[in-house]
């Protein structure tokens, strides 16, 4: 069993899985939303997921900290699997941090409240502590400035940057990216993944949901790909990119890559 | 369309400069202030007064209204008035308002059936009381540290000088309550009881757990049905009924509860309404970083929700201090019923409207001065969040 306090990022656990699905079913109703999905990630490990819309991207990463729950398979998350145990799901989503399409920051907080609630809640960090945390993150995402505004006083951009602070305050092992550009203006987006570059480098495990290209070339050790609920094709970045197995992968890859 | 261009530029120089200053644009680019009328009172009277020929005709109605209202009130209320009359003879003889009577009946009408030399009691707790609410209303003292001790400080002075029996003070049963104190007794319990209440029960029928909901659902469904009136009369009358033998509430109390449990089924709808509107995403987000529930709920979606449906919950508010002139029903003197009974007296029977509208006055403020202080709040509100 790994340690669960998250006071350090180094690799001595890392050749045991940080996150593993097994043969994982969900429905919604009688829509089946995930069929028999199979997938290992390491720790440290970046795996980009895509596929078209509606494939199940976004739910598969939801189940990983149960804001979606599964019916049927295994999602072990760091050495605890997800049941309906209270506690487990507890401590999952303290090792989870979550990064969202539409930003979700908390309106009526300053940026730096947004930001220390957590720690301070969850983690019962004291006030002082948690500020300067707060800040440390801030400055890695580039906007120490910014800390007493409200989220409405910022950019589309900046929110989204505010959010991945906000979940790195937990300090996880673990960041799950849904969509994190897909609500931007076109010219926020390279601010948002410079900062998500910089994360994969300090050697992060993240899954990240998202159709920019460009940036699972540069960052992901694994590429999936996923269509009508399924997983189509696990594969590393390069062969993904130039001789993808499956005929579904081209296809969508032809389409994606074509502008 | 020439108007912004013929208002002056301040301090133009007079020479050649002055031709190239007044085509050039000021400052920011090519920005120019926006076109503005010259007699601002004029634009006012035709937008708000005459914009339409409906609404030219209504003002016209209201104005011969007033011509011939506020003339006849001025000359009723104030030049034929009486404001101080040695008997009511005086007052017989004007043809004008009484206000004398105001003089004469005001510690019956304010303080009710409270022993007479008691009274300066009453006017100490509500002093109290009016310092404590208006320091609330401060957004300089919005502390746990200070408003905590500050309500602690104030429900035990006012009750205590209410109540007596201690430190000297003789004691003075709740029959015997009444008046403007016991109007604001009543209100706050409402409030204090009511509103929480609310809150759990707006959560509670949201909730997930079947059984937390059904009930929600029936306490809130069955109570708002039904009449204050009724309510308070099952609390007064039927509720002992249920009680062992010898086990006894006040009275009073049990009729603020049931003001207080009518005041919170309606409130919690209001606040039902401003939980929905919250978005989904919220919810996600605090789950994500691994809140819990309450946490989840008193940080950071009932913050939202109360701001969203503040002006709803503050009209019921206001509902909750006119109903409390319902306890006239048991026998109690709050301020209105006071002064009915204090106008049985034959001798100024005759001036009954002069005392309803000193009464209906002192209503008026307390509301009026809810409302404004709800709107600075919406204001202040939405100075510092944006959204």
């Amino acid at each position: 069993m790994n340690e669960q306090t998250p006071d350090t990022n180094s690799n001595t656990a890392a050749d045991t899985a940080a996150i593993h699905l097994v043969d994982v079913n969900k429905w919604y109703g009688d829509f089946q939303a995930l069929i028999d999905i199979n997938l290992s990630v390491k720790q440290g490990e970046r795996v980009v997921v895509c596929g078209p819309s509606g494939s199940g991207k976004s739910t598969m990463i939801r189940c990983i900290n149960r804001l979606e729950h599964h019916q049927r398979g295994q999602i072990i998350v760091d050495g605890i699997e997800l049941t309906d145990n209270l506690k487990n799901i507890e401590a999952v989503r303290s090792e989870v941090g979550m990064v969202f399409q539409s930003f979700n920051l908390f309106p009526h907080m300053r940026v730096i409240d947004n930001l220390t609630l957590a720690p301070m809640l969850v983690r019962k960090m004291p006030k002082a502590e948690a500020e300067a945390l707060a800040m440390g993150y801030l400055e890695r995402v580039q906007i120490p400035e910014q800390a007493y505004k409200y989220p409405g006083q910022l950019s589309g951009g900046q929110q989204q940057r505010v959010a991945i602070a906000r979940s790195l305050c937990m300090q996880p092992r673990i960041m799950l990216f849904d969509e994190p550009t897909s609500a931007l203006d076109p010219e926020m987006i390279k601010e948002v993944l410079d900062v998500m570059v910089e994360l994969a480098k300090e050697g992060m495990t993240m899954i990240v949901v998202t159709h920019e290209m460009g940036f699972a070339k540069t960052v992901a050790d694994t590429m999936v790909f996923m269509d009508q609920a399924e997983i189509v094709e696990i594969a590393t970045p390069d062969i993904f990119f130039t001789k993808p197995k499956n005929e579904r992968t081209q296809l969508f890859l032809d389409q994606i890559l074509t502008h | 369309m020439a108007l912004p261009t013929e208002r002056p530029i301040p301090q133009a120089p007079p020479d050649g400069a002055a031709a190239t200053a007044d085509t050039k644009p000021r400052k920011r680019g090519r920005t120019v202030p926006p076109p503005t009328e010259r007699i601002p009172v004029l634009r006012w009277a035709r937008e708000n007064l005459a914009s339409s020929y409906f609404n030219a005709f209504v003002t016209a109605v209201c104005l011969v209204a007033l011509y011939y209202i506020v003339p006849a009130f001025v000359e009723w209320g104030l030049i034929d008035a009486v404001f101080t009359a040695d008997s009511h003879e005086d007052c017989r003889a004007a043809s004008g308002a009484c206000w004398a009577v105001i003089e004469e009946k005001h510690r019956p009408m304010f303080f009710g059936v409270y022993p007479y030399e008691e009274h300066w009691r009453l006017v100490l707790a509500v002093m109290i009381y009016i310092g404590a609410v208006g320091m609330t209303m401060i957004r300089r003292f919005w502390s746990y540290r200070i408003l905590v001790p500050l309500w602690l400080f104030t429900l035990t002075s006012t009750l205590t000088l209410l109540w007596g029996g201690v430190l000297g003070l003789s004691a003075v049963d709740t029959t015997q309550w009444g008046g403007l104190p016991l109007t604001m007794v009543l209100f706050s319990g409402t409030i204090v009881v009511g509103f929480p209440l609310a809150i759990v029960l707006a959560l509670g029928r949201r909730s997930h757990m079947p059984t937390v909901k059904a009930v929600s659902v029936i306490f809130i469904e069955s109570l708002r049905g039904v009449p204050l009136i009724t309510i308070l009369f099952v609390a007064v009358n039927v509720f002992p009924l249920f009680l062992p033998q010898g086990l006894e509430f006040d009275k009073m109390l049990r009729v603020m509860v049931g003001m207080a449990v009518f005041f919170a089924c309606y409130e919690a709808e209001v606040i039902r309404g401003g939980l929905q509107a919250i978005s989904r995403g919220q919810y996600e987000a605090a789950e994500a970083l691994g809140l819990g529930y309450w946490h989840t709920m008193t940080r950071i979606i009932l913050p939202q929700a109360l701001r969203i449906c503040l002006p709803g919950i503050v009209n019921h508010v206001i509902a909750a201090f006119k109903n409390t002139s319902f306890v006239l029903i048991i026998g109690l003197f709050d301020m209105l019923t006071a002064t009915t009974s204090v106008l049985q007296d034959p001798v100024w029977r005759r001036f009954t409207v002069e005392a309803y509208l000193c009464v209906g006055f002192v209503y008026f403020m307390f509301c009026f001065a809810l409302s404004k202080y709800s709107h600075r709040v919406e204001r202040w509100l939405s100075e510092d969040k944006r959204f």
